[in-house]
């Protein structure tokens, strides 16, 4: 079995990918226009509801009820998406799910060239890089989410979990799409490239057998899956070909209908500030007469078992893939979603990547955060996004301690050593007599501006206050001598 | 012999997961739900805040009394197009339809002639005052889901004793209904893809006209 995340494993740490991204001026304004525009709609959306604390709590109850009891709800999902028509197949990994959806597409479409499937947003696809899989077995996936279609026309990676070419502006669109779909007089206004995407889409939607989709939510009660969407595309490819294949991540599994009554109010408004998205659609196995007559479930691992066992690594199964994280998160907010090497970006990605590969890949991401907090405050399902961050920092610090390298670290010498003087106050006010001294060395007008070695990072960027002369302990200690000199006077 | 993708998921979550006494149903019973599950507003209330969701959304709004106006308010709304090709569900009532415009009824259109139609008629199940949506069980006068798709209007019939004020309120109207196809509609098809400025229209209908009737 081997967990594959997009391109992780060969992507760069975030600091040095950052580096480069950073210096992009377009991106930066892009990613912040876009940013800025959601935010605001969210927290207009937001606070026209008066129970929003109450649905984030009985989101997280639900999402976390449901975990714990994982597989029960699994089986009764496939025994009823069975029992409708539907077929349900289980995947380990990447590979897996690839090798099941190419299969059962060549069985309806037989071993011939020129096979074509329309595909709807599905952000596990590209976890599992089903494109490249279709391509490579001669099957031409066609992405129909205007993002994603500017993505795949653009030979780009996805930079956000909901508005994926959020990090384009429409001039940067038009040029893609003048050279894609051969228009050279299309004009960059929003309205005439969405226009340019319903015509160069619509035939292959009459055309196209074979349709892809991923799903929000799966429904064990009744064995339904549920897809949230906006332009139309996503009904287009559930409703138009002859065989659906759905891939879900199993995490995506709810109880009960009625639990929607929670995630459809959730979802819409922390995602796109929209009080509902303009399509919900929902569909149990196969409807004679009603669209597809053939339909698929793949119900993905890759990783996400692995999950279960601890409680706060188990609590970021419960993302429900809002976004609303991203679009608060100071760091997200200059880099964009490239930076983090995965499809997952933003505080979210920076705590999925790494658990779905159990720290193999995406080390780096736990780090890309300043901890404030705005992630958890947006989440809607509650998700701890700060303490999962500190809970890998944490793994992967005992993990790189029991290699020889991580010892001997010049960074875990140190702490090692921090952390024997924090633990004794003769030791700590011995270090502290010992850095006045020496901080003399580095001190410009009462600053310290470059201090060596890894504490120079710090000063590269940002003064520090020197140690003063005279400490808070030393203040104390004196005051407590004085008052007990007027004692004895008295 | 080498264990199926399924035993071996299956295994791995129940390896995960404590070994305690499993009461399920009294678990998922216990969760809270103190989120609001009935609405407070009085009908008129109600239906103000939904015409002010549709407005919101770009959705035409034609009102009239009683279903004896539906005829020349469907008229009315078919004005949009030109051509006039519209279609609707077998099960549609046809004494609702304008006398003048034919109307085509679904007797197993095909997927060309639902392509050149311009408009599609149909009846909703319920509707959200909160959010402005209205929602289809797809069979009876409401419709497969291809002739609500492919059309670029779509006119859906609200009856005013069908909206509901919250999304929980219609859920538990559907609830019983939940293995249909189901889509909920909230305004004309629409992105914001590009610089998240919402353009009306992408792939679904372009336009939406709902007709309020009944008391």
């Amino acid at each position: 079995m081997s967990v594959r995340v997009g391109k992780t494993s060969s992507a760069p740490a975030f600091p040095i990918a950052a580096k480069s991204v950073l210096q992009n001026e377009q991106l930066r304004q892009n990613v912040h226009n876009a940013t800025n525009i959601i935010r605001g709609k969210r927290a207009q959306r937001v606070q026209e509801m008066p129970d929003w604390q109450q649905l984030r709590q009985s989101a997280s109850d639900i999402k976390a009820h449901t975990l714990a009891h994982l597989d029960h709800y699994l089986l009764q999902f496939e025994r009823n998406c069975e029992r409708a028509g539907g077929k349900v197949h289980w995947a380990r990994d990447a590979d897996e799910a690839n090798t099941i959806a190419i299969r059962l597409i060549r069985q309806y479409g037989g071993d011939g060239p020129g096979l074509e499937a329309i595909k709807v947003k599905t952000m596990t696809s590209d976890e599992i890089q089903m494109n490249t899989a279709l391509e490579a077995a001669g099957i031409t996936p066609i992405e129909t989410d205007l993002a994603d279609m500017i993505v795949q026309m653009g030979h780009d990676e996805p930079s956000h979990i909901v508005v994926p070419a959020l990090h384009k502006n429409r001039f940067e669109v038009a040029e893609i799409f003048r050279r894609t779909m051969n228009l050279p007089d299309l004009s960059d206004t929003p309205q005439d490239l969405a226009n340019a995407a319903r015509h160069y889409l619509r035939d292959r939607f009459l055309r196209v057998k074979i349709g892809i989709s991923g799903a929000n939510f799966a429904i064990a009660e009744t064995g339904a899956i549920c897809v949230v969407e906006s332009e139309g595309n996503g009904r287009m490819c559930l409703t138009m070909p002859d065989i659906l294949i759905t891939l879900i991540g199993i995490e995506k599994v709810v109880p009960t209908f009625q639990d929607l009554d929670v995630f459809l109010q959730l979802l819409p408004r922390s995602a796109t500030g929209e009080r509902m998205n303009p399509y919900n659609s929902f569909w149990t196995g196969v409807t004679p007469g009603d669209g597809p007559s053939a339909f698929h479930v793949i119900l993905l691992d890759n990783g996400r078992t692995a999950q279960l066992h601890d409680e706060r690594e188990r609590e970021t199964l419960a993302c429900i893939r809002c976004g609303a994280c991203l679009n608060v998160c100071p760091v997200y907010r200059e880099t964009g979603g490239h930076a983090y090497g995965s499809i997952y970006s933003g505080p979210i990605g920076a705590i999925i990547s790494p658990q779905l590969q159990n720290l193999e890949h995406s080390r780096s991401l736990p780090y890309a955060s300043t901890l404030c907090g705005a992630c958890y405050e947006v989440c809607p399902v509650k998700i701890n996004i700060p303490e999962t961050l500190i809970h890998l920092r944490g793994r992967i610090v005992r993990e790189d301690q029991k290699t020889l390298g991580g010892t001997l670290a010049v960074e875990n010498i140190a702490m090692q050593a921090a952390a024997k003087i924090f633990l004794n106050h003769r030791r700590y006010e011995a270090a502290q007599r010992l850095a006045r001294t020496g901080q003399i060395l580095f001190e410009r007008r009462g600053q310290l501006t470059n201090l060596p070695g890894m504490a120079g990072g710090w000063t590269k960027f940002r003064d520090l206050k020197p140690i003063p002369a005279f400490s808070f302990r030393d203040w104390w200690k004196a005051r407590e001598k004085t008052n007990a000199a007027r004692e004895d006077v008295h | 012999m080498s264990l199926s993708a399924r035993e071996e998921i299956l295994g791995r979550i129940h390896a995960a997961l404590p070994e305690e006494a499993r009461d399920i149903a009294g678990s998922y019973a216990s969760i809270p739900r103190l989120y609001h599950r009935t609405g407070t507003l009085d009908a008129h209330a109600r239906l103000d805040l939904f015409i002010d969701r549709l407005l919101d959304y770009d959705t035409e709004i034609i009102q009239v009394q009683t279903e004896k106006d539906l005829p020349s308010a469907i008229e009315r709304a078919l004005q949009h197009f030109d051509r006039q090709r519209a279609i609707a569900p077998v099960d549609f009532p046809a004494e609702w339809l304008p006398a003048h415009a034919s109307v085509q009824l679904d007797h197993a259109l095909t997927v060309d002639q639902i392509e050149l139609a311009d408009s599609i008629i149909t009846t909703c199940e319920v509707a959200i005052a909160s959010t402005g949506t209205i929602l289809l069980i797809h069979a009876g006068s409401q419709g497969r889901r291809i002739l609500t798709l492919l059309p670029d209007h779509h006119i859906c019939l609200v009856r005013r004793d069908q909206v509901v004020e919250l999304v929980p309120e219609a859920m538990a109207a559907i609830a019983s209904k939940s293995s249909s196809p189901i889509t909920t509609i909230s305004g004309p098809s629409a992105t914001a893809d590009i610089e998240m400025i919402r353009i009306r229209g992408v792939h679904g209908p372009r336009s939406l006209t709902v007709i309020l009737y009944g008391s």
